[in-house]
């Protein structure tokens, strides 16, 4: 590991606002490990944040960054990519943000396969307002306004992107930290739509309302839950959501086991490459001049 | 050419090269069009999930160096106040083109209205500036479209033109310019050490200087609260001299909004202001005449009025014809007030506007409002009547208003 990353941080806005046990500041030191040893310039990387605690990752980013609205960090960020596809676009999302009040803008961009590089802090619950459930909240969980447990299914979001389109899906742990790196520096890498899923605690709120243990038990718990289907991707398929059992009824409760690792890889065209050949057949048959003069 | 051809033209002519929408009557020929031209112009267009990814897009692609619009109808422009509100506070220049239609909600999807005057102010929550432009003719659908990218880059701020179902479906003569006739503006550019460059560091008029993404310039750009660096700042005195500042750029440049047109009718009449250079207001003579009405309108009724000063010679009747919704042209209104007996508000909707008038004029004259909201056009007879008989089709403020000859 090199101290290469600091020149991406702004250690002037430190300390870290997140609570103590949380699982963002080792997510963003990844993210900017991997910005480190691909030698990115900072001129030419844009993070898009949305709203929420890992939405305020932008802080102490030393890239050019958008601080945006809830939800919206994969819509602005597509305006950023489509005009210009030259800069490294990364939109920095926590599961409200993602799966949740921005899930619309989440599938689209899988879909239109647009170069971005989703990083999703996945803590399972709302942390900035307080602990409310999320779109990816287990059923049955306890959070602030699911007090009696939740009567909902959580998303996976490996699936979700899976299913959309995206290029690149995988998902890795907070704890996980070299195998974050890489898998970030994978995703940056990706022409396409890629997005990497982290699964992360929240001690402070959903850790706790679910008697989950001390902070240093759930990073524990992230390691002993974590099973990697290896790096060869292709035709690998996720399965299950960071809280459950592969043989278990679909999302039924909070359980063990977290699949981790390259979970889709595809080589389709990605929206830059489509689009670059749009206007070159617009170019070629005259730009609709002719066409609006007929009308 | 159609009032929407005209808008897409000029966008084009003023330098606009990305698009984000979605598709919604009575806008969608000018995605339609906008899909047909960009590419070829290298420039990009992008059908976005819905009106709140339109308007984030633009956001981005405009921080990104691009001369960003989008355009939409009510129920879009609702969707849109969120990310209006992000480009206010990032100060990100970009284009709303709303083409009215009547709602509420779905409302009468097809048919025209002016109901969007308050959104176009007060959609987005928080303190902001406003600035709308309307359009009444195809001609000046394509020159008020220029003017809003001009001044959205000039001022740093999200600009709207409020064009409606009539003008945007309505074919008409226009000439439109070759491209070198056209002035365009761009949005200050930073000079200087890239190291101590701030995005939000105001210039002599208010106005930061604005890089772009991929350039020598790194910056950071937050919605929330933030100092001249761009960073999250929280303290009483940033927050209050952030907020008064962005509507204090737009004060300080409204000498650039297009003004208003003023004609008078009758044997004195004088038109002043055209479609391309902007009207002022002229000291007509001193009219004869039992009542002086002033009548103020804009967009597609406008012209219902001025029929009604066709059909009226013998009235001593002034059209007061705001280019410029918002920031409303109050000193020029205040000008012509005192030389007329009653002012008459004319507006597809159920009384906007006059809301405005009424606290410009400040009580020294009747307010009428003649108007009409039930997805039909504003005729020229029913603004005729609203000046004969308060009562008929519109909301009257002045019941005692005494019948004209």
């Amino acid at each position: 590991m090199s101290l290469d990353y600091r020149r991406y941080l702004d250690e002037t806005a430190l300390p870290l606002m997140w609570c103590p046990g949380c699982g963002d500041g080792t997510i963003l030191k990844a993210l900017l490990e991997a910005f480190a040893s691909l030698g990115l310039e900072r001129e030419r990387v844009v993070v898009v944040t949305g709203i929420g605690c890992w939405g305020k990752a932008d802080d102490y980013i030393r890239t050019n960054a958008i601080h945006g609205t809830h939800g919206r960090a994969l819509a602005v960020a597509t305006g950023v990519k489509a005009y210009r596809p030259d800069l490294t676009v990364v939109a920095l999302m926590g599961d409200g943000d993602c799966a949740t009040i921005g899930g619309n803008h989440f599938i689209h961009a899988a879909r239109r396969n647009i170069g971005i590089t989703a990083v999703v802090s996945n803590n399972l619950n709302y942390g900035m307002t307080g602990g409310q459930f999320s779109g990816t909240t287990p059923a049955g969980s306890k959070t602030s306004t699911s007090p009696y447990g939740h009567a909902e299914d959580g998303f996976d979001l490996c699936r979700l992107a899976d299913a959309a389109g995206a290029n690149f899906v995988a998902r890795t742990t907070a704890y996980h930290y070299r195998q974050m790196v890489r898998l970030i520096k994978e995703a940056l890498l990706e022409p396409g739509f890629a997005m990497v899923e982290v699964a992360s605690p929240c001690p402070t709120y959903y850790g706790r309302l679910n008697r989950q243990g001390s902070a240093r038990e759930m990073w524990r718990s992230l390691k002993d839950r974590a099973r990697s289907v290896g790096e060869e991707g292709g035709e690998a398929r996720t399965g299950v959501a960071p809280g459950q059992r592969p043989d278990e009824e679909p999302r039924s409760k909070p359980a063990d086991v977290i699949v981790t690792g390259v979970l889709v890889r595809r080589t389709r065209p990605d929206f830059a490459a489509r689009y670059s050949d749009v206007c070159r057949r617009a170019m070629k048959e005259g730009g609709g001049e002719a066409q609006l003069d007929a009308r | 050419m159609q009032g929407n051809e005209a808008v897409l033209e000029g966008a084009l002519a003023a330098g606009a090269r990305f698009y984000a929408g979605y598709p919604i009557t009575p806008s969608s020929e000018i995605a339609e069009l906008a899909s047909r031209r960009l590419p070829a112009l290298g420039g990009v267009f992008i059908q976005m999930e819905d009106e709140i990814g339109s308007m984030a897009a633009l956001v981005g692609a405009s921080l990104a160096g691009a001369k960003a619009f989008t355009a939409t109808s009510g129920p879009g422009f609702s969707l849109m106040q969120e990310n209006i509100g992000l480009a206010v506070m990032l100060e990100t220049p970009c284009v709303v083109i709303d083409v009215m239609r009547s709602g509420p909600s779905t409302g009468l999807a097809t048919k025209p209205a002016q109901a969007d005057v308050m959104q176009a102010r007060w959609g987005t929550h928080g303190d902001h500036p406003a600035v709308a432009l309307v359009p009444a003719s195809v001609s000046e659908c394509f020159w008020l479209t220029v003017a809003a990218f001009n001044l959205a880059e000039r001022m740093r701020t999200p600009v709207f033109v409020l064009s409606d179902e009539i003008l945007g479906h309505m074919r008409e003569r226009a000439e439109l310019p070759d491209a070198d006739e056209v002035e365009v503006w761009e949005r200050p550019r930073p000079s200087g050490d890239p190291e101590g460059y701030h995005p939000y560091r105001p210039g002599p008029d208010g106005v930061p200087p604005l890089a772009s993404f991929g350039g020598p310039y790194v910056f950071h750009a937050t919605s929330s609260m933030h100092d001249e660096r761009g960073v999250s700042a929280n303290d009483a005195a940033t927050a209050g001299a952030t907020i008064a500042r962005l509507e204090a750029k737009v004060e300080n440049l409204r000498h650039l909004l297009p003004s208003p047109e003023v004609v008078r009718s009758g044997p004195w009449s004088e038109v002043s202001g055209g479609d391309r250079s902007g009207g002022r207001v002229g000291a007509g003579k001193r009219s004869r005449g039992p009542a002086r009405v002033l009548l103020v309108a804009f967009g597609s009724s406008a012209r219902s009025a001025r029929q009604v000063m066709l059909d009226h010679t013998d009235m001593d009747l002034t059209l007061f014809r705001p280019r410029t919704l918002w920031p409303f042209p109050e000193d020029e209104l205040r000008a012509l007030v005192h030389d007329h007996d009653v002012v008459v508000v004319v507006e597809m909707n159920r009384g906007q506007l006059v809301r405005e008038v009424e606290r410009v004029v400040g009580g020294g004259r009747p307010v009428v409002s003649a108007a009409k909201s039930d997805g039909e056009i504003i005729t020229p007879g029913e603004i005729w009547d609203s000046l004969v008989e308060p009562v008929s089709g519109g909301i009257s403020r002045e019941p005692g208003l005494s019948p004209l000859p």
